[in-house]
């Protein structure tokens, strides 16, 4: 381990790690294998070294070989962190480090959002004549039933918002010393955001717009689709904290994966309220409304 | 400061072969495999470049038909078609290549990586296991990347030949096959590896400095990664926001690009610009870092304005968030819109004069050395100075209707980077050759490298400020005749240039084989960084016991 070199300072020097490597042939997999899928899907073929590479599997056995990296990679780093390499300032550098990342997904979104703004805000212009033919320069696009805003979205926009009324409760206990409080809060934020992803689902599958060919359903569904991505990849954070919960992973002074993960949890929910008043709410202001 | 971990040595076992530098989590290791790495894909990105050239040098086609034919198996005239798209991918690739996978390698990771926490008292990255990904998904871009070349691209022909742009519709209903979808995973991966790089980066800067060293005591190179890293953390995603968007254009249906159904082909250059500009200081900022180095230790004073300097760069960071039309005067933008860019841009004008002149006044009545790094240094600054100008000309709209898209901007972007950036780069190179394979490298070899480099690239590019001021547009594989004296004489400055990397080659290889040991710090006085307090090269874990910065 690291103490062999008598270090003299409270830095955490790691030992070697095959799962970095690992994961970028994975990932090469995987980016392989999502173009062979889609060609695959568009029933073309994916010439390569004489062969036809089109296949839906190959990706998978990327996505298998990043999974079970990440599963070692993070299991490593729990099992360090019980080891007590986790020093205080250890701390403070997954703190910034997980700032960052959540920094660097805000941007990600400003793209989509970006995209929103540019078809909803200029439908119109007149120097974009081809979109104007086809939005009949008001947003929504002419033609474009949207979802009522007051409906299903509102109860998502509530189930986030309670979940992160739970997710504070879980983090109150946990700073209280109350285990089953801190069990009880994840399990309900894990409940609501299987929800919320179950409302979206059930949304995507009776809206009333199409995901194609349809400026209106692009921005729609990618920057909605995104979020809901995310949802599902902070729920299994959360989820991944309540198995550590009930295995007593976190004291009331260290749990950094717990918050690591309320953090991410907060962050999806502040994009789902930009999301609503924006996308849902602002943008379908006035507009013929879908009734199913 | 702190003694020297001479004693460090006895315990300084390193892991076997295969675990050292596969599951490598050393930052000294890992910035030795980004510059391998930086090598590698810079010889790929040179040698499509020579060809670009060979292929210029006279009108009308000469050689990618044939090489069209040998590659891909085209025969009579499909052969010339297939010669036209394969030299755009060669103009593609160069680019891709250069930016993503040559020059932010070598500045932001490999020197970053191996100097960085040294030069700040740390004794490795904040995330070291972290900082292997972010080398490791950089071969799997270069290998999706160059796979890409060889996929079906447009009708009829193979490999991206987009431009590094990739603007719908080129990139979208023009390019069918596969090629480009490769160019967008390996732009993803690449960007995901300078994501996490510069997370890693920061971290390190805020929190490991040694103690002592307070934002206001740290060296510059740290302080343009800080700015490198920043721009990279902030940028990036939106770039990837905007080839997923492409991506599910092309693959999916999405009507992101498409007017047809609502979209908007504009809104791509947007979102690529909001990235690409500050890709630009992405590549500049850590050679502005080296240079600084380079030219306060050959002139034997601390570098003039330190403070000025730091800011500078935070500011032409910041402000270069702000510039990102003025890549789109021709595209229609308001004339309002456009007067703002114009100005914006203007604004930067002031702190890069700010480093150029602290650099002139950092030389000025110094006890100047002209050793290799300090001749690359010189010709960095006197080479971006020229760069910058034409900038000043581009970044009026009205000029700018003139210039768009023709060889003028290409002179003037290889005046910044190919001259700048890779200046840098040969400037670190040489500077921290000693230190980092503790050796001395030959001073006749590295001058002999400079002036031929010099004069070569010169050669390749002054010219092309008169091609493009004469109207020859970018981007073609042919041009009318009058634009051939100009063309020869730019294909010879590149074929100077190659003999130029031969002695940079012949020299790094005497170098390694002579083995003359170097001392901890070779370059005197004015290397005051602490690199220079380390033995070279330096042990396997430094700062065991941090040193003290008063």
């Amino acid at each position: 381990m690291a103490d062999a070199h008598a270090k003299k300072h409270d830095y955490h020097i790691i030992d070697p790690s095959p799962w970095p490597v690992l994961s970028a042939i994975g990932a090469l997999v995987m980016a392989l294998g999502a173009i062979a899928w889609m060609r695959y899907a568009m029933g073309s073929p994916l010439p390569f070294l004489g062969l036809d590479l089109a296949n839906p599997w190959l990706f998978f056995i990327g996505l298998v070989l990043v999974l079970y990296c990440m599963f070692g990679w993070w299991s490593d780093t729990i099992k360090e962190s019980h080891e007590g390499f986790h020093t205080r300032v250890v701390s403070l550098h997954l703190r910034y480090g997980m700032i960052m990342f959540i920094a660097s997904e805000v941007m990600f979104f400003v793209a989509w959002f970006w995209a929103f703004f540019d078809a909803s805000l200029f439908a119109g212009e007149a120097v974009q004549v081809t979109r104007s033919d086809y939005t009949g320069g008001q947003w929504p696009p002419q033609g474009i039933e949207v979802v009522d805003p007051l409906h299903l979205p509102l109860y998502n926009t509530v189930i986030l918002l309670l979940s992160g009324t739970t997710v504070t409760w879980a983090h109150h206990s946990l700073i209280h010393g109350d285990r089953k409080g801190l069990i009880w809060g994840l399990a309900l934020t894990v409940a609501l955001g299987i929800l919320f992803s179950c409302v979206q689902f059930y949304e995507y599958a009776v809206a009333p717009f199409a995901f194609k060919n349809s400026i209106y359903g692009a921005t729609f569904f990618m920057a909605t689709g995104f979020h809901g991505f995310h949802v599902l990849v902070g729920t299994i954070f959360l989820l991944i904290c309540l198995f550590r919960a009930m295995r007593g992973h976190f004291t009331p002074e260290k749990h950094f994966g717990f918050e690591a993960a309320a953090w991410y949890w907060h962050f999806v929910d502040v994009v789902w309220l930009f999301l609503f008043f924006c996308i849902y709410v602002w943008a379908s202001w006035g507009a013929p409304i879908a009734h199913h | 400061m702190a003694t020297v971990a001479a004693h460090d040595a006895h315990h300084d076992h390193k892991p076997s072969f295969f675990k050292r530098w596969f599951f490598s989590t050393n930052h000294k290791d890992i910035g030795i495999l980004y510059l391998m790495f930086a090598l590698t894909s810079g010889f790929i990105a040179v040698t499509l470049s020579i060809f670009m050239r060979m292929e210029l040098q006279e009108p009308g086609i000469q050689i990618f038909d044939g090489l069209a034919s040998i590659i891909y198996g085209f025969t009579g005239d499909a052969a010339i078609d297939g010669g036209k798209q394969m030299y755009n991918v060669f103009v593609t690739m160069h680019a891709v290549l250069m930016m993503f996978l040559v020059v932010i390698p070598a500045l932001f990771g490999g020197f970053g990586n191996y100097m960085m926490p040294i030069m700040i008292g740390a004794p490795d990255m904040a995330f070291p296991r972290m900082n292997n990904i972010s080398f490791w998904l950089l071969p799997v871009a270069l290998i999706l990347g160059l796979i890409g070349m060889f996929m079906p691209g447009n009708a009829g022909g193979y490999g991206p030949g987009q431009g590094w742009t990739v603007y719908p519709p080129l990139s979208t209903s023009a390019a069918p096959g596969p090629a480009m979808d490769f160019v967008i995973l390996s732009l993803h991966l690449s960007g995901a590896s300078s994501i996490l790089g510069s997370i890693n980066f920061i971290t390190t800067i805020f929190n490991m400095r040694a103690p002592g060293m307070t934002m206001h005591k740290m060296p510059l190179f740290a302080w343009s990664l800080l700015v490198t890293a920043f721009l990279l953390l902030l940028s990036l995603p939106v770039l990837a926001g905007a080839i997923t968007m492409l991506l599910t254009d092309r693959n999916f249906g999405t009507a992101f690009f498409a007017p047809e159904y609502g979209g908007d082909p504009i809104l791509f250059q947007h979102l690529f610009w909001f990235f690409g500009h500050p890709e630009v200081y992405i590549l500049i900022l850590p050679a502005f870092g080296v240079v600084s180095h380079v030219i306060s230790t050959f002139s034997r004073k601390p570098i003039f304005g330190y403070l000025g300097m730091a800011y500078a760069m935070v500011a032409i960071g910041a402000v270069g968030f702000i510039v990102w039309a003025h890549h789109m005067y021709t595209t229609g933008i308001s004339l309002n819109t456009q007067r703002y860019f114009v100005f914006a841009t203007m604004v930067i004008a002031v702190p890069t004069g700010i480093k150029i002149f602290s650099w002139i006044a950092t030389m000025w009545g110094g006890s100047i050395r002209f050793t290799t790094p300090m001749l690359w240094s010189i010709g960095f600054v006197f080479l971006f100075t020229v760069g910058g100008v034409t900038g000043v000309q581009l970044a009026n709209a009205g000029l700018d209707r003139a210039y768009h898209d023709t060889y003028y901007v290409v002179a003037h972007f290889h005046y910044v980077l190919s001259l700048g950036a890779v200046f840098g780069i040969f400037a670190g190179w040489y500077y921290w050759w000693p230190k980092i394979t503790g050796t001395m490298y030959n001073e006749l070899y590295g001058k002999l490298h400079f002036w031929i480099m010099f004069i070569g690239v010169n050669v390749t590019f002054f010219p092309q400020h008169f091609l493009g001021l004469a109207g020859m547009p970018r981007r073609y594989i042919d041009y009318p005749d009058a634009f051939a004296g100009w063309n020869f004489v730019s294909s010879i400055g590149s074929y100077i240039s190659v003999v130029a990397m031969v002695v940079f080659a012949v020299g790094a290889i005497e170098a390694l084989i002579k083995k003359r040991p170097a001392a901890a710090n070779p370059w005197g006085v004015g290397a005051t960084t602490l690199e220079w307090q380390l033995s070279s090269p330096p042990p396997f874990h430094q700062w065991e016991e941090l040193p003290r910065i008063r």
